[in-house]
C-alpha cells in the first residue's frame, strides 16, 4: 500500500510541476492543483498508513495502545491544508480570468512569444 | 478551570482580534462609505499599536532580573505541547510593533486617495495585519501556514488593487509563485511531523537531539523544503526574481506594507534556525548557516546589480529590498556558523531601520513620478475599466484639499534623507545596523573563530560597504534627474495627507537613531535570547506544567533560565554607547 501511495503522490506532484512550468495559464492552474493533491496525500501518509482502524480513540478510554488507531492530527492538518488551497486556487482562478481578460491571451507573461 | 491558577495575558491574541474584528466589521459597510471605514482603520491601528507597545514592554520582564519574559497563550487551554499556542518574546513583539507602526502611515497614505480605486481596501488592509500579527506570534508550524496564507489571500488582493494589466500581471506571476511555495512549505511541515511527531515550535526544539540517527537526514531534508519556502517569501537570489515585479506594481500604500512581508520571512528562518539549528543541537547545530551566507551574500550582489540597473525607481526600490533581505540573511548565517550576538543585535537595528526606510520610499515613490504621467494615466486607465467616472463622489469633497507649497523641496529633502538611510550614511539610523554589524565583524574577539575573520565574513564585509555606495549612486543619479534636471515639467501635486506619513516614517528613524541606545539594548537582549534558545523553549514548556501546577510552584518557577540572562546585561551599555558614539 505504500507503494501504491507513493507512486500515486509521485506521479501527481511530477506532472503538476511539469504543468506548472507550462506557458499557458490554464496549465499552470491545472498543474497546482495536481500538486497539492499531491501534497495532501503526502501529509495524510505522514501520519502512517493503517487500514481498519478506528479514527479517534474509543470513548471509555480503555485502549490505550496508539498504535492501533491512525493518527488523527494529520487527517485535521490536511483538512485544512485542502481548504486553504481550495481558496486560493479559486482566486488564483478569478485572476486568471482578469488577465485573460486584460490581455487577450492566456500566456502566463501577458503576450505570446514571437509577437 | 481556577482564575487565580490560570492567568493567561489576553493581550497577547489582541494583535489578532483587533484587524480581525475590524476587518470583519467593514465588510458590513457598504464600499462607499469609505470615511466610516477609514476611521474603523485608523481605530484598528491605534488600538494595534497600544497593544504592541505594551506587549513589547511586557516581553522585557518585570524588575531587572527578569531578562526575558516569553508570555504564552493557550487557545483552547490545553497542556503547552499539545495544541496550538500564541508565544510572545523578545523578537516577536518587535517585530508586531513594526507592523503597527507601519500600518498607520501607510493608511493615511492610502486615504489620499487609493482606497477609492477599488473595493475593500481597508477590510483587505485589516486581515494582511491580522496574518502578519498571527505569523509573528503563533508558536505551532502549522498554524504558522495558516497565518501565513490568510497573509498573503489579504496580499493578492491588495496587490491587485486599482486593478489594471500590469498589476494582474504581476498578481497572477505572485499568487503561482506564492501557492507554489505554500506546497513546499506544507511539505515541509508533514515531513518535520512525520519524523518528530510534534509541530509546536518549543516542542520540537526539546525533541529534536532525541531523533534517530537515521531518521535525520529526512529532518534535514524536511527543514531544507521549509527553508526554501521561507525564502521565497523573503527573495533570497535564486528564488527572488519575482519580487520586484510584483512590489513596482502594487499601489503605494500596498507597497509601503509589504516592505515588512520580505521580513515574515526572514524572521521565521531566524526563528526555526535559533530553535532548531542552534548552538543546543549538537548534530544538526548550524544546518543551512553555508546556504543562508552565501544565499545572502548573492542576494545582496544581486540587488546591488539590480539598483544600478534599473531605469526607473519603483524597480530600484524592488531591487532595495533584496539588499536587505541579502543582509540580514548572511548574518543569520554568520551568527548560526559562531559570530557574535552582538552582529545580530546590529542587524535587527538594521532590520528596522531599512523596513522604515524601504516603506517611506515606496510611498514617496509614487509622488515623485506622479509628475511623469504614468500614475495618471493608470488611474484614468482603472476608471474606465471599473467604470468609476465619479470617483470624487463619496462625500462630496476630496478629504484634505490643502497641496502643500514648496513641494518639490519637501520631496527632495523626504528623498535626500531615505538615501541616506538606505545608502547606511552617517546621520541616521541605517548606518547605526550597518556600524553595528561591521564593528562586531571586525572585532575578532567577540567572533568564535578564534580572532581570525573568515572570508565569507570578509566577503559580506566588502558587500555591505559596496551596496550602500551602489545605493548612493543609484539614488542620487535619479534625485537629480528629477528634482535638479527637470525643471520643465509641472510640479506635481501633492496633498499634505500624503507627504506626511512619508516625514512621520522618516521622523521614526531620527527618533530610532536618537534613541539608539536604548534600542540597540533591547536588540542586543533579543539577540542574546535568540543565542539561547532554552529561554524560548522553557518558557513555552516550563510554563504550561506551571499553570497546570499550584500557584506556590508559580512563584518559585520564575527564577528558572534567568541565571545565565542575568550575566548579559553589564555588557550591552558599551556596545550600545559605542554605536551612538558613532552616530553623533
Amino acid at each position: 500500500m505504500e507503494l501504491v501511495l507513493s507512486i500515486a503522490i509521485g506521479i501527481l506532484v511530477g506532472s503538476g510541476t511539469w504543468l506548472i512550468l507550462r506557458p499557458r495559464t490554464f496549465q499552470v492552474i491545472v498543474g497546482l492543483c495536481l500538486v497539492s493533491y499531491g501534497v495532501n496525500l503526502f501529509i495524510f501518509s505522514m501520519g502512517r498508513l493503517l487500514v481498519g482502524g478506528a479514527p479517534v480513540l474509543s470513548k471509555d478510554g480503555t485502549i490505550i495502545d496508539p498504535a492501533a488507531f491512525p493518527d488523527p492530527l494529520p487527517q485535521a492538518l490536511v483538512l485544512t491544508a485542502i481548504v486553504i488551497s481550495f481558496a486560493t486556487t479559486a482566486l488564483f482562478l478569478v485572476v486568471l480570468m482578469a488577465a485573460r481578460g486584460f490581455t487577450g491571451t492566456d500566456h502566463v507573461d501577458g503576450k505570446e512569444r514571437d509577437q | 478551570m481556577n482564575d487565580t491558577v490560570l492567568r493567561p495575558d489576553h493581550l497577547i491574541i489582541a494583535p489578532i482580534l483587533i484587524p480581525l474584528i475590524a476587518g470583519a466589521v467593514m465588510l458590513l459597510y457598504e464600499d462607499r462609505q469609505r470615511r466610516a471605514k477609514l476611521i474603523i482603520s485608523l481605530l484598528s491601528s491605534l488600538a494595534l499599536l497600544w497593544v504592541s507597545i505594551e506587549l513589547l514592554q511586557a516581553s522585557k520582564g518585570t524588575g531587572p532580573s527578569v531578562d526575558n519574559e516569553v508570555g504564552l497563550y493557550l487557545l483552547g487551554d490545553w497542556p503547552s505541547p499539545f495544541a496550538i499556542v500564541l508565544v510572545l518574546d523578545r523578537l516577536s513583539a518587535m517585530m508586531l510593533l513594526l507592523t503597527a507602526v507601519l500600518s498607520l502611515p501607510a493608511m493615511v497614505y492610502a486615504a489620499a486617495g487609493w482606497h477609492r480605486q477599488g473595493q475593500h481596501f481597508h477590510s483587505l488592509f485589516q486581515f494582511l495585519l491580522m496574518g502578519l500579527n498571527g505569523a509573528f506570534l503563533t508558536g505551532d508550524l502549522f498554524n504558522l501556514f495558516v497565518f501565513f496564507e490568510v497573509m498573503l489571500a489579504a496580499s493578492y488582493g491588495l496587490l491587485l488593487h486599482g486593478s489594471g494589466p500590469q498589476r494582474v500581471r504581476a498578481g497572477l506571476h505572485y499568487i503561482a509563485i506564492n501557492l507554489a511555495s505554500a506546497m513546499l512549505f506544507l511539505i515541509g511541515v508533514a515531513l518535520i511531523y512525520g519524523v518528530a511527531g510534534t509541530l509546536n515550535m518549543a516542542d520540537l526544539a526539546v525533541k529534536l537531539p532525541g531523533i534517530a540517527a537515521e531518521d535525520r537526514p529526512l529532518l534535514h531534508a524536511a527543514a531544507a523544503i521549509l527553508g526554501v519556502a521561507f525564502l521565497v517569501k523573503a527573495g533570497m537570489w535564486p528564488l527572488s526574481f519575482w519580487l520586484p515585479n510584483a512590489y513596482m506594481a502594487g499601489a503605494a500604500p500596498v507597497a509601503a506594507m509589504f516592505s515588512i512581508m520580505t521580513k515574515v520571512g526572514v524572521y521565521v528562518i531566524l526563528r526555526l534556525s535559533s530553535l532548531l539549528f542552534g548552538p543546543g543541537q549538537d548534530e544538526s547545530a548550524g544546518f543551512g548557516a553555508e546556504v543562508l551566507m552565501v544565499g545572502g551574500l548573492a542576494t545582496i550582489a544581486f540587488g546591488m546589480v539590480g539598483v544600478l540597473a534599473s531605469q526607473g525607481l519603483g524597480r530600484m526600490a524592488g531591487y532595495l529590498v533584496l539588499v536587505s533581505t541579502g543582509t540580514l540573511l548572511s548574518v543569520i548565517g554568520l551568527t548560526m556558523s559562531g559570530a557574535s550576538t552582538a552582529m545580530l543585535a546590529g542587524a535587527l537595528f538594521y532590520l528596522v531601520s531599512s523596513t522604515l526606510a524601504i516603506s517611506a520610499l515606496f510611498l514617496l515613490i509614487e509622488l515623485m513620478e506622479r509628475e511623469q504621467g504614468s500614475i495618471a494615466a493608470m488611474l484614468a486607465l482603472t476608471a474606465d475599466v471599473y467604470g468609476i467616472d465619479d470617483y470624487e463622489d463619496d462625500d462630496g469633497e476630496p478629504e484634505v484639499g490643502l497641496a502643500i507649497p514648496g513641494t518639490l523641496t519637501a520631496l527632495g529633502i523626504c528623498f535626500g534623507l531615505s538615501t541616506l538611510l538606505l545608502a547606511g550614511l552617517p546621520p541616521l539610523a541605517g548606518f547605526i545596523g550597518k556600524f553595528g554589524m561591521l564593528a562586531s565583524l571586525l572585532n575578532p574577539a567577540g567572533l568564535g573563530w578564534g580572532g581570525e575573520i573568515e572570508p565569507l565574513a570578509w566577503g559580506f564585509f566588502g558587500l555591505l560597504i559596496l551596496s550602500g555606495l551602489a545605493t548612493l549612486i543609484a539614488m542620487v543619479r535619479v534625485g537629480m534627474q528629477t528634482f535638479w534636471a527637470s525643471s520643465d515639467t509641472e510640479v506635481p501635486k501633492v496633498l499634505a495627507l500624503e507627504i506626511a506619513p512619508v516625514v512621520a516614517l522618516i521622523a521614526l528613524t531620527v527618533v530610532l537613531t536618537v534613541q539608539a541606545q536604548p534600542v540597540m539594548r533591547y536588540m542586543e537582549a533579543t539577540a542574546r535570547a535568540l543565542h539561547r534558545p532554552y529561554i524560548y523553549t522553557e518558557g513555552v514548556l516550563l510554563r504550561a506544567t506551571r499553570v497546570a501546577d499550584t500557584v506556590e510552584e508559580e512563584n518559585g518557577a520564575g527564577e528558572n533560565g534567568t541565571a545565565e540572562a542575568e550575566a548579559g546585561p553589564e555588557t550591552v551599555p558599551d556596545v550600545g554607547a559605542e554605536v551612538e558614539e558613532g552616530g553623533q
